[in-house]
């Protein structure tokens, strides 16, 4: 909303325009108000040197083809010689000239600079070089009377301006208007607010207008006053400086007033020629479905049954309720007799039209917000007042309709403010008669009072206001947040991290040591992105994506970083290693999908001893025991290379390498590491914290043994074997070599172990040796495992 | 007869130290000091002989001159040690000198996402001022989105979220009722359902948009939400609340204010904004009073609870405090914009 200071200043003065300081005051004052001032523009800002002239003989010079030779007078008697580019003036037109040494407002400075050896005295001026709106197709042609010499804004009528351009919230649609605006500012400062006021209108005998509302529960309210004598024309200067200035278009003195008293007073109005209107009289009603109607933008409309129109009394359409008016009652120049209507219209109607048709109007912003369903009449009043500036003979007609809809708001509800809510929220006393001292300027008249507590009846202009906390938020505002003070409330409990984020944190600390780098791929993929990675099954899919690469919600972490590993490929970076912590979101039959946090860590060119190695390190720091697990399938992997992660019952991960085929698919190269742990399982596992073993101070003793054992018996089979055969002298338990080759055969490989052995509380003898050697031997070959020679 | 004794032991052990200083390695100087206590040596030789010398005063005077020539002959033999032990380990540290920028290497250590690192300093702040880090789903019902966030059916500032929905329906429900959480303030409503006042907590999250990504906007990106229910807690406590997390996370140098906004969640609400040394402001994010009906939704009676909640965006303070220019690189996954943070 853009708010013009020298039609703020009607309601009483705020700020000079020139006073930049008062300016900025106000600026500050509204958005503390929470009325965000977005920017301040100067508007109108006369430029020193630039003044009437009257063109006094133009001349085409024969070498130069694209501009002609102008002489003006600027009120000395002088001739000046200029050149233009333009041709839009002819003599005895008023130009604006700028003078020699004239700074421009683009900084420029007018020189004498000519052409063909003949100097310019001067330039003439075009209104966007003015700042004067952004007409640039000729020179700006000024009033017959102006007078020569006079700067070009005392000729236009033009002051010294400024605009606030305020983003208002949803909750302020009375600040839809300088009244509106007006009034919060006026209380802010303490200062009486000032009803602008035009001459007295002449009042003539009454003229029905009919009116009948079919749909009442979308039009709650709808007044209809004629106004007769209209002459139309241009409106005042004045008038069209400030709708420029609020960024409206002027088109004629009714067209202007009409525009000009919604930004003054918020509500928008519409006026009809009453002789183009048949019958005289209005009816709203529904639309039709597929019925038309041409609005004043010259779009033809197609509306359906939730469209309200507002028809003359003759059934046709003239006009889309709340939205804009139609085209075919347009005022005129031959228009004298003008009905000007001013409605409530229900904010959702309006706002589901306005949506349906694209088409957002000043009407319909306001109507969305609410209007005050009280503002008709005055409006009309004001409407007539303004006009009769330039139709000195308008007469308004006594008698003006006044219908009501079953949707017409209560006006005057009252709302009970106790003293304490407010002293709670603020975190200060507020005493009840300063709370009457901020409530009564904006319009919450109090209608009774107990010692700390009032009762105020709501202004209809404020339709947010419904309940106490609506209240007590505007006697914070008014006191001003910057006023209530600070302080730090303590928790009597401590703050921190719970168990899982601290976890989560050890976890990401250790990816980073390990070499791994965390990326954050998006969490939408195309429909085919988890066939692509080896996982089918059902997905959630969104229902409006942006695009349809990015519909469907992951159920594995695995797409998006194969693609960023194929990506980093691509750009000569091989070898990345990058991890997700992130959701996935596999469908279920519950309130909300199985939403569930996983780790997958992706290491390129590493093959899947890199993987083991790594989910050894992550389940030593997040104390997680989980068998190896290579029965088991596991999609997406590779087959021979990859085991599930077994931890009881539950699987809680995969490690491996990436099927080959999928990273085929993925546009990846190289071999691909995965390590991947569903932390939803893991993370709220906290171990028990560790039982301290007392260390040993025996000497203790080791014992290698190698076994030929067949490729489809894991080693970790056979290593619990022996640790088991061992019993309890057997302190640690590794596998230090395994072997392939010639001399062993096909499918066997072997297995080198080292068991350390020690007693508690003995040396070792050399019979304690052999006897765990001979255990673990039988238990070896029970496995199928041969002792290696 | 006893001069020339003194003589011979005088030029006796002026031989003998200069051999030892003559010694250029250890080796050498053990067998120079071999050579020169042996009995055949000159003062071994001259030792020997002094029992000859008839006068006792002369036995006297030649003894005490051979054992001051043995203790000459051991100083030097010492001093000579000590220098040719230093020579040797400092010829043994100059051969091993290394040129040690020969082994600067790439670092080999991860790196976090930018998101991460705003995430858990953020998350630090608010631990240290007391608050314990809140977590819910991402995909949500409407009613914890919205409904309990005093905002039902119809209400138009739902039109502003620029929503995602999905197609899941749970058991008995209704279709177009579940969505992509449009912020992280259905954990305030989880958070009030499952615990009692007070309640001092933040909710760092994954929020998502129907946004096309440009710059600045990514239609997945993150918040940080903030909640505190306790009695009579006051706006004072949010502008202080707000200051000191202000102090904390951004520097002494930086202040903050509220003025007055809208949010249908919270009443009174605010815009809170920073203001940096250099005097301009940033706008940071929403905050306000808890509604009494979003306490009422949640459980809690506000007439004997009150609470303030405020939230922002996560994202934004990654890119500001790295100056990247486009939101959209912090999500390209491209090892070569992980690596420089």
């Amino acid at each position: 909303m853009k708010i013009v200071l020298s039609w703020l200043n009607e309601f009483g003065p705020f700020a000079n325009p020139a006073d930049v300081d008062a300016v900025a005051r106000v600026a500050d004052d509204l958005t503390s108000l929470g009325l965000a001032v977005e920017s301040v523009d100067q508007v109108d800002v006369p430029v020193d040197g630039v003044v009437a002239a009257v063109v006094r003989r133009l001349e085409r010079h024969p070498d130069a083809a694209k501009v002609q030779r102008v002489w003006v007078d600027a009120g000395d008697g002088a001739e000046r010689h200029v050149w233009c580019g333009a041709d839009n003036m002819a003599v005895g037109d008023i130009v604006a000239l700028a003078t020699l040494g004239t700074r421009m407002p683009d900084g420029r400075s007018i020189e004498r600079r000519g052409i063909l050896g003949i100097d310019s005295e001067g330039m003439l001026c075009s209104a966007v070089e003015l700042g004067l709106g952004d007409d640039h197709s000729g020179i700006m042609i000024g009033p017959v009377d102006a007078t020569l010499g006079a700067s070009w804004w005392n000729v236009l009528g033009r002051q010294r301006d400024v605009v606030f351009d305020l983003d208002l919230t949803r909750n302020r649609p009375d600040c839809w208007s300088h009244l509106g605006v007006a009034r919060d500012l006026a209380a802010h400062r303490s200062q009486p607010m000032v009803m602008p006021m035009g001459a007295p209108v002449r009042e003539g005998d009454p003229v029905h207008v009919p009116v009948d509302i079919e749909a009442g529960d979308r039009c709650g309210r709808f007044t209809a006053t004629v106004i007769d004598n209209v002459v139309v024309g241009p409106s005042a200067p004045w008038m069209q400086a400030r709708l420029a200035a609020a960024g409206m278009r002027s088109i004629n003195n009714v067209v202007d007033v009409s525009n000009y008293v919604m930004l003054e007073m918020g509500q928008p109005n519409h006026a009809y020629d009453l002789d183009t209107l048949a019958g005289g009289g209005f009816r709203v009603r529904p639309a039709r479905d597929g019925e038309t109607l041409v609005t004043l933008d010259e779009v033809e409309r197609s509306c359906t049954q939730d469209d309200l129109l507002i028809c003359d009394a003759a059934d046709v359409p003239v006009g889309l309720a709340g939205v804009m008016g139609g085209l075919d009652s347009e005022i005129s120049a031959s228009t004298t007799r003008v009905v000007v209507e001013a409605a409530w219209f229900t904010p959702g109607g309006v706002m589901a039209t306005a949506a349906r048709h694209g088409l957002r109007s000043e009407a319909s912003a306001r109507f969305e917000r609410g209007v005050d369903p009280t503002a008709g009449r005055t409006s009309s009043k004001r409407f007539a007042e303004l006009l009769a500036e330039t139709c000195p003979d308008l007469v308004v007609h006594a008698g003006e309709a006044d219908v009501t809809g079953t949707s017409m708001p209560d006006i005057g509800q009252s709302v009970e403010v106790r003293g304490a809510v407010i002293d709670r929220v603020l975190g200060r006393h507020v005493p009840r008669d300063q709370v009457l001292q901020i409530l009564a300027p904006i319009g919450f008249e109090p209608t009774a009072q107990a010692d700390t507590d009032v009762v105020v009846q709501v202004p209809p202009w404020r339709p947010d206001c419904t309940s106490e906390i609506d209240i007590v938020e505007e006697v914070a505002r008014h006191i001003g947040y910057d006023n209530l003070g600070r302080r730090v409330p303590r928790p009597s409990t401590g703050g921190g991290l719970s168990t899982v984020q601290q976890r989560r944190r050890e976890l990401r600390r250790l990816l980073i040591g390990a070499g791994v780098s965390e990326a954050m791929p998006n969490p939408f993929v195309d429909p085919g992105a988890m066939a692509r990675v080896g996982l089918d099954g059902p997905v959630v899919s969104i229902v409006n994506p942006l695009v349809s690469e990015e519909s469907v919600l992951r159920t594995s972490l695995r797409a998006g970083l194969l693609s960023a590993i194929a990506f980093n490929e691509s750009h000569r970076r091989d070898g990345v290693a990058l991890f997700e912590i992130g959701h996935i979101y596999p469908p279920a039959q519950a309130e909300l999908p199985d939403e569930r946090e996983v780790l997958c860590v992706l290491l390129a060119g590493r093959d899947a001893a890199a993987a083991v190695q790594l989910w050894d390190e992550i389940a030593a720091a997040l104390g997680v025991g989980a068998m190896i697990d290579q029965r088991a399938a596991t999609p997406g992997l590779h087959p021979g290379r990859s085991a599930a992660l077994r931890a009881g019952r539950s699987e809680v991960g995969v490690i491996g390498e990436v099927d080959p085929r999928v990273l085929q698919r993925m546009d990846v190269s190289e071999r691909v590491a995965i390590v991947e742990i569903d932390l939803t399982e893991v993370l709220a596992r906290e171990p028990k914290p560790a039982a301290h073993r007392a260390v040993s101070r025996m000497p203790s003793s080791d014992l290698d043994l190698a076994f030929v054992v067949a490729d489809s018996t894991p080693a970790a089979d056979l290593a619990k074997a022996l640790r088991s055969a061992a019993g309890p002298l057997a302190v640690s338990i590794e596998l230090f070599d395994t072997f392939r080759g010639d001399s062993l055969g096909d499918g066997v490989r072997s297995l080198a172990f080292r068991l350390r052995l020690q007693a508690a509380d003995r040396s070792l003898t050399d019979d304690d040796v052999s006897s765990v050697r001979a255990a673990c031997v039988s238990a070896a070959e029970s496995m199928g495992a041969t002792l290696r020679g | 007869m006893i001069e020339q004794v003194l003589d011979e032991v005088s030029t006796v052990t002026d031989t003998a130290v200069a051999d030892i200083v003559a010694c250029d390695d250890l080796a050498a100087l053990d067998a120079v000091v071999s050579r020169h206590r042996s009995k055949k040596s000159g003062l071994g030789a001259i030792k020997s002989r002094l029992g000859s010398l008839d006068q006792v005063d002369d036995r006297k005077r030649a003894g005490a001159a051979v054992n001051e020539a043995y203790t000459r002959i051991e100083q030097a033999v010492e001093e000579r040690r000590a220098i040719l032990a230093d020579a040797a380990i400092n010829a043994v540290i100059a051969a091993e000198a290394m040129d040690l920028t020969e082994y600067r290497r790439p670092s080999t250590r991860g790196h976090l996402h930018l998101v991460t690192q705003a995430w858990e300093r953020l998350e630090d702040v608010f631990v240290g001022l007391g608050f314990t880090v809140a977590e819910g789903p991402e995909v949500e019902t409407d009613w914890h989105n919205f409904e309990a966030l005093n905002m039902s059916e119809g209400h138009p500032a739902r039109g502003e979220f620029d929503t995602l929905f999905v197609d899941h329906v749970p058991p008995g429900g209704t279709p177009g009722a579940t969505l992509l959480r449009t912020h992280t303030s259905p954990v305030q409503i989880r958070t009030m359902l499952t615990s009692e006042p007070p309640i001092y907590v933040i909710a760092p999250g994954r929020v998502f948009r129907r946004d096309t990504p440009d710059a600045t906007h990514m239609p997945v990106f993150h918040q940080i939400e903030g909640l505190v229910i306790d009695r009579g807690i006051s706006m004072a406590d949010l502008a202080g609340t707000i200051e000191a997390f202000t102090k904390e996370f951004f520097g002494a140098g930086f202040t903050s204010r509220l003025r007055p906004s809208y949010f249908p969640f919270t009443e009174p609400s605010a815009e809170f904004d920073i203001r940096r040394p250099d005097g301009s402001w940033l706008e940071l994010g929403g905050c306000g009073m808890v509604h009494p009906e979003v306490l009422r939704a949640g459980g809690i009676d506000p007439e004997e609870w009150s609470g303030f909640a405020f939230g922002f965006g996560i994202d934004r303070m990654a890119v500001m405090r790295h100056q990247v220019g486009d939101i959209r690189d912090m999500y390209s996954n491209d090892i070569r914009f992980i690596e420089q943070f």
